[in-house]
């Protein structure tokens, strides 16, 4: 039973009298557990793949299935709904809110989800203990640095206890030894809790520790390899 | 969260929304303060006018507010005084007996209202006690009249001399009289300080060849807010075919139409001020909410519902627009409360200016705290308006278009 499963996805971006095919009937089926990178060069259709399963973006045709549902019958708002209850984000730029601490920003989550304060306050503080953050909880984004951040940004998107997290170019911004930091902390979470994570990368230290590889090029898969 | 994230959202351009602040507070500031001098002046008019004068309703003779003639004056009934003093929040009721009459004295003459009244009652209304500044005033059953500072100087009279006075009286009888000026008050109203005359009720009368009439019972009432329910529950105890009894307002529509013609004035220019601090804050909410399109963005991929994305932006514009009105209040205020214990007296040009117009000359602000309470409302509503916004920019945000720098 797979987790992710996408069907003759396509996706056509039409300016004008020229079509681009951002992605050409691609299938995958990503099961439960897995620690997936989705590789390519640029403009090869990896974001655009990561944002159709993260329901950011629609496709021109195809279906996406996850966990059981079918995403593209969601409506804007049970869209939102689900991705806050069922797929953690991590962005290439972080993106933490700036003026909330890294425990507020990890907390942000559970708040839209109505967990109470106590509870999110522990769950917070634990989840940037176990991504190494635990003596900075209290700092703001701008007091960190790119990795730490990036690490924040992990506790973030698995606070809410996500069925897998989409990490758009994870490593993009971040130097040798936090890059091999953040791998190390995903693939022990992978490890330890099963969580699923999917990448869409470029960056060979990534695609190294991934256990599958989905290449793509032109928005056509070119290969499906696991290792 | 949300309050927290709303607060720390509006530091984060700090000196924007410190001169955001500043813009708002300003509004707010100006705003309360022009508004309270201005109220402060119609209140000081309709206390000089009503509540020193006229009272906030009377009783008449049915149609003697149309036509003011001592023929439409009515019996003096012990009955009726009795009801309309008994009448609940009626603190005083005094029978006048006016007419007009023309004043002469050496080779000056000047028309005069000559009014007759009940001075031991009128005490409660006028404080005529503390407004005599030269002399006495006048017994109930003494032949001398009480006149104002204004007349005086006109006439260039003092206590102990004479006044004649020369006019119709009742049923076209002729009204002549010659007498002493027992005492000179200064009255809050130019227009009394300058023209009337007071007799006892009984020699008024007696002058007006009006014997046991009057024109009106003046009803002093506990505040002005119950001068309605005054008016009703006499109404339904009067015979409506015989008197007539009527508020301040509907007494004296020019003077509710001078305030009004005024006050016009100074909402225009509020409603420009508001309109300027409009587009103040609105050039603020615009610039917020294009440089954080992409955090929207990030917040929509994460899972925040754009409702709440719009409700954390309301309640940033709402705090700005909260803490600028109360900083503008809170500046206002003392200034307020200083003038009107202390207040200001004009001169020169400005002071004929507004006396002209029948104002005081003085400047006392009015301390109604639903001064500032308006305008802070009225400011909460522009930025619930200008809200709406970012909450309609938020609502058609595509997060993968918005995240794309």
């Amino acid at each position: 039973m797979s987790i992710i499963h996408t069907e003759n996805l396509t996706k056509t971006y039409d300016s004008g009298a020229v079509k681009v095919h951002a992605l050409n009937d691609v299938s995958i089926d990503i099961a439960p557990g897995e620690f997936t990178a989705i590789v390519g060069p640029s403009g090869s259709g990896k974001t655009t793949l990561l944002n159709i399963i993260g329901g950011l973006d629609t496709p021109s045709s195809g279906r996406i299935v996850i966990d059981g549902t079918d995403i593209t019958r969601l409506s804007d708002g049970q869209m939102i709904d689900f991705r806050l209850n069922n797929i953690g984000f991590v962005f290439q730029s972080y993106n933490l809110i700036p003026v909330l601490t890294a425990r507020e920003n990890v907390e942000f989550i559970m708040l839209m989800q109505k967990w109470d304060k106590k509870k999110r306050e522990t769950r917070a503080t634990e989840m940037l203990q176990s991504v190494g953050l635990g003596d900075q909880i209290d700092r703001r984004p701008s007091q960190l640095s790119g990795g730490q951040q990036q690490r924040v940004a992990v506790a973030r998107a698995l606070a809410s206890g996500p069925k897998f997290v989409l990490a758009d170019e994870p490593t993009a911004n971040l130097d040798s030894a936090s890059t091999s930091n953040l791998l190390d902390i995903m693939a022990n979470l992978n490890a330890q809790l099963g969580t699923t994570f999917v990448f869409s990368t470029h960056d060979q230290r990534v695609i190294d520790r991934a256990r599958r590889v989905i290449t793509l090029e032109d928005g056509k898969i070119l290969s499906d390899e696991t290792r | 969260m949300y309050l927290k994230l709303a607060w720390r959202n509006i530091w984060r351009k700090k000196w924007r929304s410190l001169i955001t602040l500043g813009s708002i507070a300003f509004a707010v500031f100006f705003a309360v303060l022009m508004r309270s001098m201005q109220l402060g002046m119609y209140d000081k008019m309709i206390d000089n006018v009503v509540r020193f004068w006229s009272g906030y309703a009377q009783i008449h003779a049915k149609g003697y507010q149309d036509e003011q003639t001592l023929d439409n004056s009515m019996v003096w009934d012990e009955t009726l005084m009795q009801k309309a003093s008994e009448t609940k929040h009626v603190q005083a009721a005094i029978p006048r007996l006016e007419g007009f009459a023309l004043g002469s004295s050496g080779q000056l003459t000047k028309g005069t209202l000559v009014v007759g009244s009940d001075f031991p009652l009128e005490e409660k209304m006028l404080d005529l006690a503390g407004k005599v500044v030269s002399g006495n005033i006048p017994g109930p059953d003494d032949k001398g009249v009480l006149i104002g500072t204004g007349l005086a100087e006109y006439f260039q009279l003092e206590a102990g001399d004479t006044l004649i006075l020369l006019g119709q009286g009742y049923h076209g009888a002729s009204a002549a009289g010659k007498y002493p000026v027992t005492g000179v008050a200064k009255f809050s109203s130019i227009q009394l300080n300058d023209n009337l005359v007071m007799l006892p009720l009984k020699e008024a009368q007696w002058f007006y060849g009006a014997e046991n009439r009057v024109t009106s019972i003046s009803l002093m009432v506990e505040s002005q807010g119950q001068t309605p329910g005054v008016v009703k529950a006499l109404r339904s105890q009067l015979d409506e075919g015989q008197y007539e009894v009527l508020d301040w307002k509907e007494m004296m529509p020019e003077l509710v139409q001078t305030i009004q013609a005024d006050s016009v004035g100074g909402q225009i220019m509020l409603f420009i001020l508001y309109m300027v601090i409009t587009f103040g804050m609105f050039g603020t909410v615009l610039m917020m909410t294009a440089e954080r399109k992409y955090e929207f963005g990030v917040l929509v991929s994460i899972g925040m519902r754009r409702l709440k994305i719009a409700f954390t932006l309301f309640l940033e514009t709402i705090l700005m627009s909260v803490v600028g009105a109360l900083m503008g209040g809170l500046l206002a205020l003392p200034i307020v409360y200083y003038v009107a214990a202390h207040p200001i007296p004009l001169s020169g040009q400005s002071a004929q200016a507004m006396e002209k117009f029948g104002f005081e000359a003085v400047i006392v602000p009015s301390t109604d705290p639903n001064i500032m309470l308006t305008h802070g409302f009225i400011i909460v509503v522009i930025a619930l308006f200008i809200s709406l916004y970012p909450a309609w920019n938020v609502k058609r945000l595509e997060a993968v278009k918005a995240m794309r720098r």
